[in-house]
């Protein structure tokens, strides 16, 4: 039994999988199901090639356009752990990507290196964090009502920086973030994934994993406690927003521009979905990384079989309201004791 | 004993009196009657919303499907309407029945099998927008001679005048505070809002209540949609992108907690009327570009927070639960 510890105390990244099995189970089981109906409805859908160094295929075209949305999920994960939620992540989304695309410069030498042109649309995107959580802590705002008000004047503000248009991109160096391949692979799986890895590690190895479920689970207690639980709030909130810049990024560097109208839009939507979905509680309280990661994946393979099965696009919304419903109800303990399916766990 | 909720909504309403008088101040057409009448003909929708909405956060819920409820109501009765060629009369009905049976059913998916609030209805939101797609992907212009006339028929008030949509608005509104105010089941609405177990020992029915106030506000988001038809004439699976954040933003500055139990329905009014008010200086403005209507909006809603923060806090002085 200690040696089990001992050794998940080297491992996290597989072990989370081992000790948290039972949990991860439900969002696996909806994902492995809709890869079986992609199997059977989509021929070659597991099919990989290797062109040019690159592996091409279905499964490298989910997991690639899932990047965004895994990243938010992150964030939103740890905020809803925390009993908060943040529906501005779109609107940092649009802004992190007109920052970078701005300085850039829109020709393809601009005047700034790469990495700084990064580091600021990054800081720009924590100061919406620590905004958002200011507003929270200092304010006592409620976190949607302090959230809204970013999420409306964000885009303002995104289209302020761009001034309506949509600024194109030339800068080839620009585009390693979202259409790069690293061995093979998206460069952007291997941004999501390592955040989700280094996330999961600073939550396990400090003691802020514990101290967001205290916080989440009982804010007073929490305070009366000793956890600093402004200072952990502000922290949390900046992360979200931190994330999303970084998926801004990656979007702006996919399409090769930045649109301040449509970037991230419903983004936070769906990633309330994804946490939710992997099992997260919006009561807050309690978190779980890879089941979110999970819902970002399943959301982004339902959008995927959607669009080659070829069913007409109305349908989309219809599609995954119906697949959200399942999984819920799959999840509730009330919904399967009427059943008599599996006893309460 | 302060009462909190009552300062809370006292302070939007003294903050909406403010606002109201620097736009007077400010430009010379701002303070005549048919102003103030627009924005109840322009928010009559908005406002029907927010009260059902107000009874949903009041019971400790929330409902993201409310534009999207409005949205498939104006499809539905414009689809029936023009392929149909039902009586009007048998439309309003329908619709009307179908919203209430919407909500009826979110409300019972969320109460019996625990689901959270926020997740169902936002499912309910994308069923609500895929069927509006799936009945028709492009806008249906409604030619009905009863929705016409309703559109511009104008009712005169002290020399200036208003629509009916705004009349039946300000009907529901009533009936509103009359529910919360003066039955049981606006009692049972905010003792559940409170503690759900609490209600439940104290032996309020709290299922059926529940199930009732989704019901109620589907009922007001499909009489919305039917006042929004009168107002646009037409049915899109794209009207009232976003509604569902105005009625929580209404409904939060009215002074209600998201947290539920603590509360006006009246604080809903000075809520919409805010709202409309920060859209009438921007247009009264007029130079603003669409993006600087958003920083505007954004900011002015951050303002109006923060003084109402600061007025409660300062005279309360109780922490809130977060």
């Amino acid at each position: 039994m200690t040696a089990l510890i001992r050794l998940s105390m080297t491992v996290p990244g597989m072990v989370r999988f081992k000790l948290r099995q039972r949990s991860l189970f439900r969002p696996l089981a909806a994902l492995a199901l809709l890869l079986l109906a992609d199997v059977v409805a989509i021929p070659g859908f597991f099919q990989l090639q290797l062109k040019e160094g690159h592996l091409y295929g279905s499964v490298i075209d989910i997991v690639n356009r899932a990047a965004p949305l895994i990243l938010v999920s992150l964030g939103m994960t740890l905020v809803v752990a925390a009993r908060g939620i943040d529906i501005s992540v779109g609107a940092v989304v649009a802004i992190s990507g007109s920052v970078a695309a701005l300085l850039t410069g829109g020709s393809a030498a601009p005047q700034l290196p790469l990495m700084v042109a990064l580091s600021v649309a990054l800081g720009v995107a924590l100061l919406c964090g620590l905004w958002n959580g200011l507003l929270i802590t200092v304010l006592g705002l409620q976190p949607i009502v302090a959230t809204l008000i970013l999420m409306v004047s964000g885009r303002g503000l995104a289209q302020l920086l761009t001034d309506g248009q949509i600024v194109t991109i030339y800068y080839e160096p620009y585009f390693y973030l979202g259409s790069g391949y690293l061995f093979g692979l998206p460069v952007a799986l291997y941004v999501a994934i390592g955040a989700a890895l280094i996330t999961a590690l600073l939550l396990r190895r400090t003691a802020l994993g514990m101290f967001l479920r205290v916080l989440g689970s009982n804010p007073v207690a929490a305070r009366m406690a000793g956890v600093n639980t402004a200072a952990l709030l502000v922290i949390v909130y900046a992360f979200c927003s931190a994330c999303a810049g970084v998926a801004g990024l990656i979007v702006s560097s996919s399409v090769k521009s930045a649109d301040a109208n449509n970037a991230g839009l419903l983004l936070e939507l769906d990633a309330i979905l994804a946490v939710t979905l992997g099992g997260t509680s919006l009561a807050g309280g309690q978190f779980n990384l890879a089941g979110s990661v999970v819902g970002a994946l399943i959301i982004q393979t339902l959008t995927y079989t959607i669009y080659s099965l070829g069913v007409p696009p109305e349908l989309n919304m219809l599609l995954k309201a119906v697949v959200v419903f399942a999984v819920c109800l799959a999840q509730s303990t009330q919904f399967r004791q009427r059943l008599g399916f599996w006893k309460e766990d | 004993m302060r009462n909190m909720p009552m300062m809370a909504s006292l302070t939007t309403a003294a903050l909406l009196v403010l606002l109201l008088a620097a736009g007077a101040s400010a430009y010379p057409g701002f303070a005549s009657i048919q102003v103030g009448c627009n924005l109840l003909i322009d928010n009559a929708y908005l406002l029907v919303i927010a009260v059902g909405m107000s009874f949903v956060i009041l019971s400790g819920g929330i409902d993201l499907s409310v534009g999207a409820v409005l949205a498939l109501t104006t499809v539905l009765a414009a689809w029936m309407l023009q392929n149909l060629h039902w009586p009007a009369a048998l439309v309003i009905t329908i619709v009307l029945v179908l919203g209430s049976a919407f909500g009826a059913g979110m409300g019972a998916l969320i109460h019996y099998f625990k689901l959270q609030a926020f997740i169902v209805t936002l499912a309910g939101m994308f069923f609500a927008r895929g069927l509006c797609y799936l009945i028709s992907a492009n806008s249906i212009v409604i030619d009905d001679a009863f929705f016409t006339s309703v559109s511009q028929f104008q009712i005169p008030l002290f020399g200036a005048f208003v629509s009916p949509g705004a009349l039946i608005a300000l009907i529901v509104f009533a009936a509103g505070i009359w529910i919360s105010r003066c039955t049981p089941f606006g009692r049972a609405v905010y003792a559940i809002g409170g503690s759900e177990q609490s209600a439940e020992m104290m032996g309020l029915p709290v299922a059926r209540t529940r199930v009732a106030i989704y019901a109620l506000n589907g009922f007001c988001s499909s009489l919305a949609g039917v006042l929004f038809s009168f107002y646009m004439l037409s049915g899109y699976g794209q009207h009232a992108q976003g509604t569902e954040l105005d009625a929580i933003a209404a409904v939060v500055i009215g002074g209600t907690l998201l947290t539920g139990g603590s509360g006006y329905v009246a604080g809903a009014f000075s809520g919409v009327m805010v709202l409309g008010v920060i859209q009438t200086l921007i247009a009264f403005q007029g130079t603003l570009s669409s993006w600087w209507t958003r920083i505007v909006i954004g900011g002015l809603l951050f303002s109006f927070c923060l003084v109402q923060r600061m007025l409660v806090a300062g005279v309360g002085g109780a922490s809130k639960k977060r």
